[in-house]
């Protein structure tokens, strides 16, 4: 049973971004394209489960005072691999991200997930934990992509396969998209109306458990 | 680009929080009150101005003079964790007063994006070490300057009638967006037009 709660904790209950609010500068950046979402979702996920790794492993070797230094040592590592690997294979997509692959460093989802669960569980939980949170965020990342790719540009974006270019077109919004949807303030204005949707959820099942 | 036109880019036309995302954590949880929000903007001024001296200093006298730039992200996620610290005890023994003030926002610093963003974004656009330097320094300021908006804004928000779902968070969100929507005025062509 906690087993099973470990991984679904992070979809919904605690999902990073929307109920707790942690990794919200790369999850505005780069949601102008599903594409990227899923990109950065993926890069999340990765480094997420090898950070909650290896601190679960070395949680009793780090010493208590520094170890928010070696988390980050330990999750710069991640990201360098991550970066050096887009690098190689999918430089298009690198290129979209820009500096956002290297801030995943700084993205207070992992060194939190770390910092509030990895170090106090083993492996097993750890690796579960980091799966659900990371694709919680990678949800919560495609789901507010969804809205400003297909809002603002009347596109939905997704990986070129075969003939199927890799671009959908919505009929009517494709000649006249909202364009502030993609940019900076309708990052924040979506954001925002999402966040004000999910409390109004929230409220409501809590009034229906009553 | 001149000086001035840093300036003018890194608080205006490419406001870290306002168009570029960076910082968004403390924009949103420190704007409550004007004070709090003051204090953490002059303690992100002054990382920001030091940690990309530092980081160039780090990427053109180290990183690539010995071919391992592959390394940047770790050693500036590093240089920039030892540096807040390194501020935070010099600040605590020349000037208590100060350190009362910026001291508790100096550590929440460290994993804030924009002071890692900076870095990188001046070590990509080829800055010398007085270009990285007013970038840092510009980016600070910008950042002081929507944070400090958006914390007057806040606090007459708590005054009106919100919505329930909306109240705190997203509403803080929105009237972010809308924030952008007015800086979008700025653009390029400002930047023409004043200094050619």
């Amino acid at each position: 049973m906690r087993i099973m709660q470990e991984f679904t904790k992070g979809l919904f209950k605690e999902n990073p971004i929307f109920i707790i609010l942690l990794g919200l500068c790369p999850t505005l950046a780069v949601s102008t394209q599903v594409v990227n979402a899923l990109g950065m979702g993926a890069g999340v996920i990765f480094v997420l489960l090898g950070s909650n790794i290896f601190v679960a492993l070395l949680k009793n070797f780090i010493p208590e005072k520094i170890r928010i230094p070696s988390y980050i040592v330990i999750i710069a590592s991640f990201v360098t691999i991550v970066e050096m690997v887009m690098q190689a294979y999918i430089p298009d997509l690198y290129k979209n991200l820009g500096i956002f692959v290297p801030l995943i460093v700084v993205n207070c989802v992992i060194l939190g997930r770390a910092e509030a669960f990895a170090k106090n569980n083993s492996v097993g939980h750890a690796i579960l934990d980091a799966l659900g949170m990371g694709i919680g965020f990678t949800l919560a990342l495609s789901l507010i992509a969804l809205i400003r790719e297909s809002l603002g540009a009347g596109t939905i974006t997704l990986f070129p396969i075969g003939d199927f270019s890799g671009t959908l077109r919505i009929p009517v919004l494709s000649k006249a998209p909202a364009r502030v949807i993609g940019l900076a303030s309708g990052a924040l204005l979506v954001m925002g109306y999402l966040k004000g949707l999910f409390n109004w959820v929230g409220a409501r099942r809590k009034e229906a458990v009553k | 680009m001149s000086y001035l036109g840093i300036l003018i880019t890194f608080v205006f036309i490419n406001n870290f929080i306002l168009t570029q995302f960076l910082g968004l954590c403390p924009f949103i949880g420190v704007s409550k009150n004007v004070e709090s929000a003051v204090g953490m903007g002059f303690a992100v001024i002054f990382v920001m101005a030091l940690a990309s001296l530092a980081t160039w200093a780090i990427q053109n006298l180290i990183l690539v003079p010995l071919g391992i730039t592959f390394l940047q992200t770790i050693t500036f996620i590093l240089v920039i964790a030892a540096l807040v610290q390194l501020v935070e005890m010099i600040i605590q023994k020349i000037s208590p007063p100060l350190y009362k003030a910026l001291g508790i926002y100096l550590p929440l610093i460290t994993t804030n994006c924009a002071v890692l963003g900076i870095a990188l974004i001046a070590v990509r656009s080829n800055y010398n070490a007085l270009e990285s330097f007013v970038a840092g320094f510009s980016a600070g300021l910008g950042f002081l300057l929507a944070i400090l908006l958006m914390s007057t804004l806040r606090e007459r928000l708590d005054l009106e009638w919100i919505p329930k779902p909306l109240k705190g968070v997203p509403i803080a969100f929105i009237t972010g967006g809308l924030m952008a929507l007015a800086f979008m005025a700025f653009d390029k062509a400002l930047l023409k037009n004043l200094i050619g």
